[in-house]
């Protein structure tokens, strides 16, 4: 009888995949400081610590929605309806706050139990009634969407102090200064980044990526940690809508069309397998500046914003190839 | 079997036939059709006149879900192939010179087949996810139409270009016939030829399709190519109806229309049968959810509240888990295991806990 | 040997499915520090009892003890907290987690809600592999080991977890030599431990190798329960295949044309040394014209196996297969398909039938996957074929629009052999093509393999019954532990007794 794994076969094995979990992330890395450094040669004051820190303030709202996305994509599942939660959120903000007179502090909060609810919702649908992720979330993404138009077809500014004076205040950091809502979702990355891997939630959401089957057979919450992630989901869609009222003054139905695109993207490319069962938030973070330095070139350059499009796309069929190489490898 | 048959059609039709008399109630004169210049004119007329590029993009897409796929793409192909034609006729000295618009057609056409087939093989050879592999050309095809136009909005001014979109042939809009001529022609070949057969084996089983040597790979590659082909002639009909491409907004979210009217017309995402007639019942239920909605006179936007209603609905009746734990036993009429192949299952398959 | 008390005990267990009844009044009981092998073949109810004791089902009547206490799980979940943990031939873990990870989850130390100490969970990881006397890198992910070593890892979970009764449902099936002799230490060293441990294989050897009691259940029902060493290999054959005095009896003898004037032609099939690693031994294998070719062997033994190599369903590693007197690189079924070769698979709902599609669909798929979809056959010629083969076969209901899915499971069999029998194959292989089938449907379908060999058509055949095989076969070739060892002529000498007892010892003409 031959044998399946010969001890220096299993060594081997053993670097080879440990490697390779890294493998995806550490080609963003490259590419991300590859078209730093290009970027840098190429136009004068793109080396500028306030060029990342822009990039950084113009995607916090899709950041901590990418954050959210990667906690569904690593159980293996996907959320169509981020881009409206986040619409739907920037609505209830500026409706409420500018035409209904509530207080912000009460808004906010509720705007985040808004989401978290119907993200819980379409997580439940998706684990007991078994109807895939892709529908029960595009239902959720049409109702979301339609809510919004519901409540305004046009834009809704809002003018509440809390708002205005947030908006301008900044963090210094040296010569520089850093938007709060850059702060706000790096904090948003911390937190992801803790609950994925020092919490039991966390660890599940990774298991049943891994294999739905197994994960319950070993005894974990498989209900819970599927409703729950779509919770997370839901919570990060509406927080990133509460930041882009933020970052825009106003609330509008049609905002962050497609945008449910773009933090799919950046997940993938910050090297979280669509399979599910893999992936980093800080990747997540990277996918995210790699579409931030994308947009900035773009803008550097001169081109118009549609090239952005087009990067992103080839940069996705090379990762989602490269898993695919990958994965073939492992099998 | 037909009371089967029957069954599958009937809420859609049922739907549909609500929906029309709900718009009958509202304005008696729905069902009016008037002839003006040799034309027909009427909110009928109207529905069919601007559900045909739908209809079309859930044609090719029934055929992909038919084989357990999914093409997330449609709506970049639609705007890509708008963007084509638009950009030739726009260089030509003499926008009516029909040859010069057939070209462009034609040109439109093959790049819609070409982007198909890209997905087709990233889905049949490369082997990965359907959803995964469209979704890079969801994202990459609207920068591509941009690319193609520049940038700009190109409009031009063409009549045989309008009469795709906008024209009429025999008292009826062009773009129905069109659409129900290539459905026509797809349902035959579907039926006439092997194809539909093939396409439901391998949708519906597609181990046993590899034991029976039904070659797979070619079959799904052909359906992405042809879904590639029905969105690229929507992409001409919205492109003509408005004598213009805009790479942006031209056919945004259709593909989401469109899977919902396959998932109207009964052919379940899981994959294996599928219905043509469903399909177009299904895209007819969502166009006129539209006119419904104004003719309600409620805003135009909320027929997305509308829409997703009747995904959960039809997909949670659609869903084995639901009827089960809904209805109970008395729900869906399962079929009794066969005598004695319950316990006989191999040891092999494991707890399905 | 431990006695006096089991740690488990489990009477008059029944478990009832539409239809059926997969176990009937079962009685069980395992003792700690004991290996117990279950043993039966198809549709004995092994998997059934084992899904009733984890909780996976739930038994219509009967009661389960552990430990002195009645128990009733609800979930695997219930089981695993109670004390019963399962490891599956695949393994149910998660490969993308490291393997302390996966040891441990669900249950990581924590400090105010967060897992705190990944240090200490590495550490109790190889303290507690090290007692199965592995020395990995428990940072590197499951996927990265071998099978072998990944039920290993399962094993330390699941006795980690509750270290009374653990249940290893065929853990050997893909596991090499050395790999096995590595378990079994480990298994020992469990049972010196005093864990009860429920074993499920199919290699003979194995079970006399490490177990120390066995109960062998039939067609749902209690066979016996024995020490193994007072319970010979071929005793425990007999017990498990039993003796059906069954409608067999209905299909009169049929004279059978001698043996070797078809074996004086040239074969139409010769497989020379074709095997894959882990599926099943290098094997010889010539069918003649004319020539049914019995295939027998316990469940697993690798029947399946064969069948699926000469087919192309699964890629054979080495060996040649010559068809007609040419070489054929058989790669895909489709190759094995235009040599004239038709597979009607075991597991019909799977890999056979399209359930959604009609039986004229299912019966007329074969001949037009073979002809492409621009070439569809002409429906008049469709309808008359579909036609002829629901009245040869009377297939019932006899409406070519019904759902397949709507069938009974020999009405279903029915349709696949009308499948293949359209294309006039040359070589119809047919694997168990009679389980789980009504007595009536049975007979037919032994009825046509003789009448179809005696047209000329060479018939490859398994089956799990014994007395159906040397029914019909020319000859019978053996399998045990996934190696063919033996060719048998079915002369009047052979019975199924011998059949018995080449399984049971591994050796062709011991009698």
């Amino acid at each position: 009888m031959t044998t399946i794994t010969s001890p220096t076969g299993t060594r081997l094995a053993k670097v080879f995949n440990s490697r390779q979990r890294y493998v995806p992330i550490l080609a963003t890395a490259a590419v991300l400081l590859l078209m730093w450094i290009g970027g840098s040669i190429r136009y004068e004051n793109f080396a500028d610590l306030q060029v990342l820190l822009n990039v950084f303030k113009d995607n916090a709202f899709l950041l901590v929605l990418a954050v959210g996305m990667t906690f569904v994509i690593v159980s293996g599942g996907i959320d169509l309806s981020v881009g409206s939660m986040l619409a739907l959120s920037t609505m209830l903000c500026a409706w409420l706050i500018t035409e209904e007179g509530w207080s912000p502090g009460v808004v906010i909060p509720l705007v985040l139990v808004v989401g978290a609810v119907s993200g819980s919702a379409m997580g439940a649908i998706i684990h007991f009634f078994e109807v895939p992720p892709f529908i029960a979330t595009l239902a959720g993404m049409f109702l979301a969407r339609g809510l919004c138009y519901v409540i305004s077809t046009d834009s809704i500014r809002i003018s509440h102090p809390f708002f205005t004076e947030t908006a301008t205040q900044m963090v210094p950091l040296g010569d520089y200064r850093i938007d709060p809502s850059v702060v706000t979702s790096l904090i948003v990355v911390a937190l992801a980044f803790g609950v994925l891997h020092y919490t039991r939630f966390g660890r599940n959401v990774y298991a049943i990526g891994g294999n739905e089957q197994s994960a319950l057979l070993m005894g974990l919450p498989v209900a819970a940690t599927k409703v729950g992630v779509y919770a997370v989901s839901g919570l990060c869609a509406t927080g990133a809508g509460v930041l882009y009222t933020f970052y825009t003054g106003a609330g509008y139905s049609n905002t962050g069309i497609g945008m449910e695109l773009d933090a799919i993207a950046a997940v993938v490319i910050g090297g979280t397998l669509l399979t599910g069962g893999s992936g980093f938030v800080l990747g997540t973070v990277l996918g995210v500046l790699v579409f931030g330095v994308i947009q900035t070139i773009i803008q550097f350059q001169g081109l118009l914003s549609w090239w952005t499009r087009i990067a992103v796309g080839a940069l996705l069929l090379v990762f989602i190839v490269l898993q695919r190489v990958i994965g073939a490898r492992k099998t | 079997m037909i009371t089967l048959t029957r069954h599958r059609l009937f809420w859609p039709v049922v739907v549909l036939v609500v929906l029309l008399l709900g718009n009958l109630l509202e304005k008696p004169d729905f069902f009016a059709i008037r002839i003006q210049d040799g034309h027909l004119y009427g909110s009928v007329i109207d529905i069919l006149r601007f559900g045909a590029p739908l209809m079309l993009v859930a044609l090719g897409m029934t055929l992909v879900i038919a084989t357990g796929g999914i093409d997330l793409s449609v709506g970049s192909v639609v705007a890509i192939a708008g963007a084509v034609a638009c950009l030739h006729i726009s260089k030509q000295p003499d926008q009516n010179a029909i040859g010069g618009v057939l070209i462009a057609v034609v040109m439109a056409l093959g790049a819609a087949l070409l982007f198909g087939a890209f997905n087709g093989i990233m889905v049949s050879r490369i082997g990965i996810q359907p959803i995964i592999a469209t979704l890079i050309l969801m994202v990459a095809g609207r920068g591509i139409a941009q690319l193609i136009m520049d940038g700009q909005i190109i409009t031009i001014n063409s009549t045989p270009y309008k009469w795709i979109g906008a024209g009429w042939l025999f008292t009826l809009p062009a773009a129905v016939l069109i659409a129900l001529a290539m459905i026509a022609v797809t349902a035959l070949i579907m039926r006439r030829s092997a194809l539909g057969l093939l396409l439901e084996s391998v949708g519906g089983n597609a181990e046993a399709s590899r034991l029976v040597g039904i070659q797979s790979r070619s079959l799904v590659l052909l359906v992405y190519a042809i879904c590639g082909l029905c969105a690229g002639l929507a992409g001409l009909m919205i492109s003509s109806n408005v004598s213009s491409a805009d790479g942006n907004n031209a056919g945004l979210l259709i593909e989401l229309d469109a899977i919902l009217a396959v998932v109207i017309g009964g052919t379940a995402l899981t994959g294996g049968r599928f219905s043509i007639g469903g399909t177009v019942i299904g895209a007819l239920v969502i166009q006129t959810l539209s006119t419904t909605v104004y003719t309600l006179g409620v805003p135009p936007e909320t027929t997305l509240i509308f829409k997703a209603v009747v995904v959960t609905i039809v997909c949670l009746l659609q869903s084995p888990a639901f009827r089960r734990k809904v209805f109970g036993r008395w729900g869906p009429r399962r079929t009794p295991p066969a005598s004695g192949s319950a316990p006989s299952e191999p040891t092999n398959v494991k707890v399905p806990a | 040997m431990p006695d006096p008390q089991p740690i488990l005990q489990m009477k008059g267990i029944t478990k009832e499915f539409p239809g059926v009844t997969a176990l009937a009044d079962v009685d069980f009981r395992l003792f700690p520090g004991e290996v117990h092998a279950l043993m039966g073949e198809n549709g004995a109810g092994k998997s059934t009892l084992i899904k009733v004791l984890t909780g996976v089902y739930q038994a219509e009547a009967g009661e389960a003890v552990l430990a002195g206490e009645r128990v009733h799980f609800s979930s695997p979940l219930k089981a695993q907290q109670a004390g019963v943990s399962t490891v599956y031939q695949e393994v149910n873990l998660c490969p993308n987690l490291s393997v302390a990870e996966n040891i441990f989850i669900g249950r990581e130390p924590r400090l105010f809600g967060l897992i705190n100490n990944y240090p200490e969970m590495r550490r109790r990881a190889r303290e507690l592999l090290a007692r199965v006397e592995l020395d990995i890198d428990v940072t590197a992910p499951l996927a990265s080991y071998s099978l072998a070593i990944q039920q290993l890892i399962a094993i330390v979970r699941a006795v980690d977890i509750s270290a009374k009764v653990v249940i290893l449902d065929e853990p050997t099936s893909s596991l090499d030599t050395g790999e096995v002799a590595q378990l079994f230490r480990v298994m020992r060293r469990l049972k010196e431990d005093g864990v009860a441990l429920l074993f499920v294989s199919h290699f003979l050897e194995q079970i006399y190798e490490i177990s120390d009691r066995m109960t062998i259940l039939r067609n749902g029902r209690l066979v016996g329960e024995w020490r193994t060493s007072e319970l010979s290999r071929i005793e425990l054959v007999s017990r498990m295949i039993g003796t059906e005095l069954s409608v067999l009896e209905a299909l009169e003898e049929q004279p059978k044309r001698e043996l070797a004037a078809l074996e004086r032609q040239e074969p139409f099939l010769q497989a020379a040394q074709v095997g894959k690693t882990g599926l099943v031994a290098p094997f010889d294998l010539a069918i003649h014209r004319g020539e049914v070719v019995g295939l027998a062997g316990l469940l697993g033994s690798g029947r399946t196996e064969v069948a699926r190599l000469i087919f192309g369903a699964d890629r054979a590693e080495s060996g040649t297969v010559t068809i007609d007197g040419t070489p054929l690189s058989v790669k895909t079924p489709r190759t094995a398909i235009g040599r004239n070769i038709a597979f009607c698979p075991e597991n019909r709902k799977t890999e056979g039938l399209v359930e959604d599609l009609t039986v004229r669909e299912n019966i007329i798929l074969a001949m037009q996957a073979a002809r492409g979809w621009l070439r569809p056959v002409p429906a008049r010629r469709r309808d008359e074929l579909v036609g002829k083969y629901i009245e040869a076969l009377s297939i019932r209901p006899a409406n070519p629009e019904a759902l397949v899915r709507n069938l009974s499971g020999g009405n279903q069999q029915k349709v696949l052999l009308a499948r293949w029998l359209i294309t006039q194959p040359k070589l119809l292989i047919l694997d168990e093509p009679t389980r789980g089938i009504d007595v009536g449907a049975k007979a037919e379908i032994q009825r046509l393999v003789v009448s179809l060999a005696e047209e000329g058509m060479s018939v490859l055949f398994i089956s799990a019954e014994l007395e159906e095989v040397l029914r019909l076969s020319h000859k019978v070739g053996v399998l045990r532990d996934r190696r063919l060892v033996a060719e048998l002529a079915n002369d009047e000498s052979l019975t199924a007794d011998r059949i018995m007892q080449t399984i049971a010892s591994g050796e062709g003409g011991a009698a």
